[in-house]
């Protein structure tokens, strides 16, 4: 094994995969190349990946300038147009639910609302969620699962217990049940915030355990190879073990299992929108518009049409892109 | 590991892309697959309105068959003294018989009793404190036996026993013992268990009421569903919803909770001794669903003849039947007023220039649109009397013009009342809204919108709409809230302002729980405006006191209507001798629908 001790950074302290891959691969080229590159290079062959990154990419910005799209397009997201609505139907009048080129893709039955006006806005909330939660579980589950794969004993056994509950605790049921105990305001927030603050750690909280077993494996496996050993027969910390040879290495699989737990928690969180426990009216989530567009689907299918294909792009974007970054840093551990 | 995450994840984009596919595959079915009703009412249908209010097609309805209901909703309960809801009582009439009940005809008429049980309406003392009937001959359980007068004061005691039969209205208690002297038949200590004092039965054709105080509504209260004969050796007291035992043209066969109901005929019923009941039908089945989108697609199928609720075809529904088979439906105004109510407990609401604010700020038109617009949702509500009740005035009375002037908000006056209450800048509150109910928390977000352009900024709070008896009628738990908007509907248990607005308005009824009067008006005016109410004997006296305990409620600006309710009912081409009734707010009358073709 080459894997210096004096230079334990992040992008130089390979796996044991990857420096067979570039070993093996790329011997010719092996000088001045760190991991990052590597991987940045296998990403930028990777078409599907990249598109899914783009896609992805788009879908930040549009969340994050919501306000300013929405301005610049002139139509608010909770602004009533009834004279679009046919008062007998209570659907939109005109073709495609309204669709026009004052609004692109329509507007909701009953009250009007524009509806590309709230799907930009509802990116925000399933963004926001996805993100955050990911965040939660990644950090709750990186310490408590190196802790356990590192010390072992009893600390393992009560984390790996802990993990295996939480895997079989119904989540879904366990928000909606949630819900009705929540005081309307805490933290200095209300309404939609006290919501959103509850979906981020729930989400995160029941997310944990996934990575958190990954984590443990892979430390289990890495304690006991050569480097580790070899600075450990040096003289280190089991704290500069933990944070300068072993958490480098985890870096990988946690970006790997992050990209694929962001979809996940978008997901989760239109589902609990769609059961009504998610943002509260007026503000604007896919999960919501899908589960008020039921009673419309034959009457006005493209309400129900247009954040079901939002949130199908958005999950299958993230998947390539998790996919290819996955790839990318890990090659040989796929398929 | 990685392998099994990576087909997962497939598999995830792969359901995501069927969803998609499917919905597209949906679209394009609803845009071109409609094609088959093109040719009017060739399936015999009444037409368009047909039975609201008028009788369609009396003279095509033949004995024998099975007229099939299907619901989403079962009864509270099919105990005559437990039911509360409106389709129930409608229904009960085909296994329950009264001293009096409501006029098998349509509309207005419907309203007015007719004697049942007993021969002819009560006999009314000088000072409408005693009433006297007696009961006809030929009257029989399902057994045989005949229904004697201590029967109807059993099934009546029964009222009292609200411990053990909770549920069902409780005016004849309310009225007959006012002071709650009697402990109900379950804790009477006389033999024959008949121990309440305000009923007299010297023989068995008989029955005599006392009443401690006149009250002219006393008769409608006996033709509530509440008021039926039961049978003490047939009393299974909390059970006896299951299998009630029948005093009219049908009986009970099986009765699974949420699943199905079936009546047959009761061959002990002679229709001789019926002047009411027809009795078309020989079988009468109920099958409940738990999607009303598919109970809706099963009625418009031609499977079922008749929605058990009542409470019209839900949006989906609704659009295809108006579009493919307008024949079929009726658009009858119901009892119900769908409305916001201000807690008087919760600030800023104290204070009426608050509340007029609201009335000013709200759109009118784009909350009817919310309730479903004019045909499904009803007319722009202006006050608080339900057009079915004697007294009411409709749109005609209209104190803050909103199906007028102001009908889309005006955001001046909402502004200028917000000053008068000393928010100039507006204020936040809390609306309540039920979340089992789409439409009423469409409404709640239309107010939100509109309240909004005035500075007056509200939060949604939606709860579980089965907890509302302890959630919203909790005035305590309505301050802790801080819920100054709560969003609610009613509808009259008969058809007079007692009837509607006692619960609603009068002081009497602020409770701890189960609270009805939740703007918690305490107006000494409207109380004594009920109590003149009590004593009025004529129907013109009636309906002056109805009007003037109206425009005190709307002058208070404790509610914001916003519809005059009216509904789109679904009845099947194969049903005749149908009509709506006053009686049962805009309801089929139930009791006498028959079948044109049995077979079928």
């Amino acid at each position: 094994m080459t894997a210096p001790l004096h230079e334990p950074t992040a992008e130089a302290a390979p796996s044991a995969a990857e420096e067979a891959a570039v070993a093996g691969a790329e011997a010719k080229s092996v000088q001045g190349r760190s991991l990052g590159r590597i991987a940045w290079e296998r990403l930028k062959k990777d078409r599907l990946a990249l598109a899914g990154g783009i896609v992805v990419l788009v879908l930040i910005l549009v969340a994050v300038f919501a306000p300013l799209i929405t301005s610049l397009y002139g139509q608010e997201p909770n602004a009533y147009n009834e004279d679009m609505i046919d008062p007998l139907f209570g659907t939109p009048t005109g073709s495609l639910g309204g669709v026009s080129g004052d609004h692109w893709l329509g507007v909701e039955p009953v009250n009007g609302r524009d509806i590309f006006a709230r799907i930009v806005h509802g990116a925000r909330i399933s963004l926001l969620v996805g993100f955050l939660s990911a965040l939660v579980a990644v950090v709750i589950g990186t310490v408590l699962g190196v802790l356990a794969g590192f010390f072992g004993g009893w600390v393992d056994s009560l984390i790996s217990r802990i993990m295996d509950g939480l895997l079989a605790f119904p989540q879904l049921l366990f928000i909606i049940a949630l819900v009705s105990v929540m005081p309307d305001s805490m933290l200095g927030l209300s309404g939609t915030g006290v919501r959103l603050l509850m979906m981020i750690v729930v989400i995160g909280f029941f997310g944990w355990p996934y990575i958190g077993r990954v984590v443990r494996g892979q430390t289990l496996s890495m304690r006991e190879r050569e480097y580790v050993e070899a600075a450990r027969s040096l003289g280190a910390g089991r704290f500069y073990i933990l944070f300068k040879e072993l958490l480098p290495n985890l870096v990988a699989p946690i970006i790997v299992y992050t990209t694929m737990m962001i979809p996940t928690n978008i997901l989760t969180e239109a589902a609990l929108s769609f059961l009504g426990v998610g943002v509260k009216p007026p503000t604007s989530s896919w999960g919501q518009m899908l589960s008020s567009a039921i009673d419309y689907y034959k009457s006005d299918p493209m309400y129900m049409v247009v954040p079901g294909v939002a949130i199908f792009i958005t999950v299958l974007a993230f998947n390539l892109f998790g996919d290819g970054v996955r790839d990318a840093l890990d090659p040989k551990g796929s398929r | 590991m990685t392998t099994q995450r990576t087909s997962g994840r497939r598999k995830q984009a792969l359901a995501a892309a069927a969803v998609v596919a499917a919905l597209l595959t949906t679209a394009a079915c609803g845009g071109g697959g409609d094609d088959d009703g093109g040719s009017g009412s060739k399936n015999g249908a009444a037409g368009f309105n047909a039975a609201n209010n008028k009788v369609a097609q009396a003279s095509e309805a033949k004995k024998g068959g099975t007229l099939k209901f299907a619901s989403t909703q079962d009864a509270d309960s099919w105990d005559t003294t437990r039911g509360y809801y409106g389709f129930m009582w409608d229904f009960s009439r085909y296994y329950s018989r009264q001293l009096v009940t409501n006029k098998t005809e349509p509309g207005k008429t419907g309203a007015e009793v007719t004697p049942d049980l007993a021969t002819d309406v009560a006999k009314v003392s000088a000072d409408g404190k005693t009433y006297t009937y007696t009961l006809r001959d030929g009257i029989t359980w399902e057994d045989g036996k005949p229904i004697t007068s201590k029967d109807v004061k059993y099934g009546i005691e029964r009222v009292w026993a609200q411990d053990v039969l909770s549920g069902g209205p409780t005016y004849l208690k309310e009225v007959l013992d006012p002071k709650g002297e009697y402990q109900g038949p379950y804790k009477d200590k006389a033999k024959d268990k008949l121990g309440l004092k305000a009923i007299e039965t010297p023989d068995d054709k008989t029955i005599v009421f006392h009443l401690p105080a006149a009250n002219s509504d006393f008769e409608e209260m006996l033709a509530l569903t509440s008021a039926s004969p039961v049978r003490q050796d047939k009393d299974t007291k909390s059970k006896y919803g299951l299998h009630p035992f029948s005093s009219g043209p049908y009986k009970f066969e099986s009765y699974n909770p949420g699943k199905d109901l079936t009546l047959v005929r009761n061959t002990e019923w002679k229709q001789s001794s019926d002047p009411v009941r027809k009795a078309y039908p020989d079988k009468i089945t109920i099958k409940f669903f738990t999607n009303a989108n598919d109970l809706d697609a099963r009625l418009i199928a031609g499977d079922y003849d008749i929605d058990l609720a009542q409470t019209g075809l839900s949006p989906q529904g609704r659009t295809t039947a108006l579009k493919e088979h307008k024949e079929n439906l009726d658009n009858p105004v119901s009892g119900y007023i769908r409305y916001a109510t201000f807690p008087q407990n919760v600030k800023p609401f104290d204070n009426i220039h608050c509340r007029k604010a609201v009335l000013y700020g709200a759109d009118h038109v784009s909350l009817q649109t919310a309730r479903g617009g004019p045909v499904a949702g009803g007319d722009i509500g202006t006050n608080m009397l339900p057009p079915a009740v004697p007294g009411s005035e409709g749109q005609k009375y209209d104190p803050y013009e909103m199906a007028g002037a102001n009908k889309s908000g005006n955001v001046e006056k909402a502004k200028e009342e917000l000053k008068a209450c000393g928010k100039p800048n507006g204020f936040k509150t809390t609306i309540a809204v039920r979340n089992n109910k789409p439409v009423e928390v469409a409404t709640a977000e239309s107010l939100q919108a509109s309240l909004k352009k005035v500075g007056i900024n509200v939060e949604i709070d939606q709860y579980d709409g089965s907890q509302y008896a302890s959630v919203i009628g909790s005035p305590s738990n309505v301050q802790k809230k801080g819920y100054g908007i709560i969003i609610m509907g009613w509808g009259p248990d008969f058809p007079s302002v007692q009837g509607y607005g006692l619960p609603l308005w009068h002081s009497d009824y602020i409770l701890d729980s189960a609270n009805n009067n939740f703007a918690m008006i305490d107006d000494p005016k409207i109380d004594g405006l009920f109590a003149d109410y009590l004593t009025q004997k004529d129907a013109a006296g009636k309906e002056k006191t109805a009007r003037e305990i109206n425009h005190k409620v709307m002058e208070g600006a404790y509610y914001l209507p916003f519809v005059f309710e009216k509904f789109i009912n679904w009845r099947s081409s194969n049903i005749a001798n149908v009509y709506t009734t006053d009686a049962y707010s805009g309801m089929y009358d139930f009791v006498n629908i028959g079948l044109k073709n049995p077979k079928k």
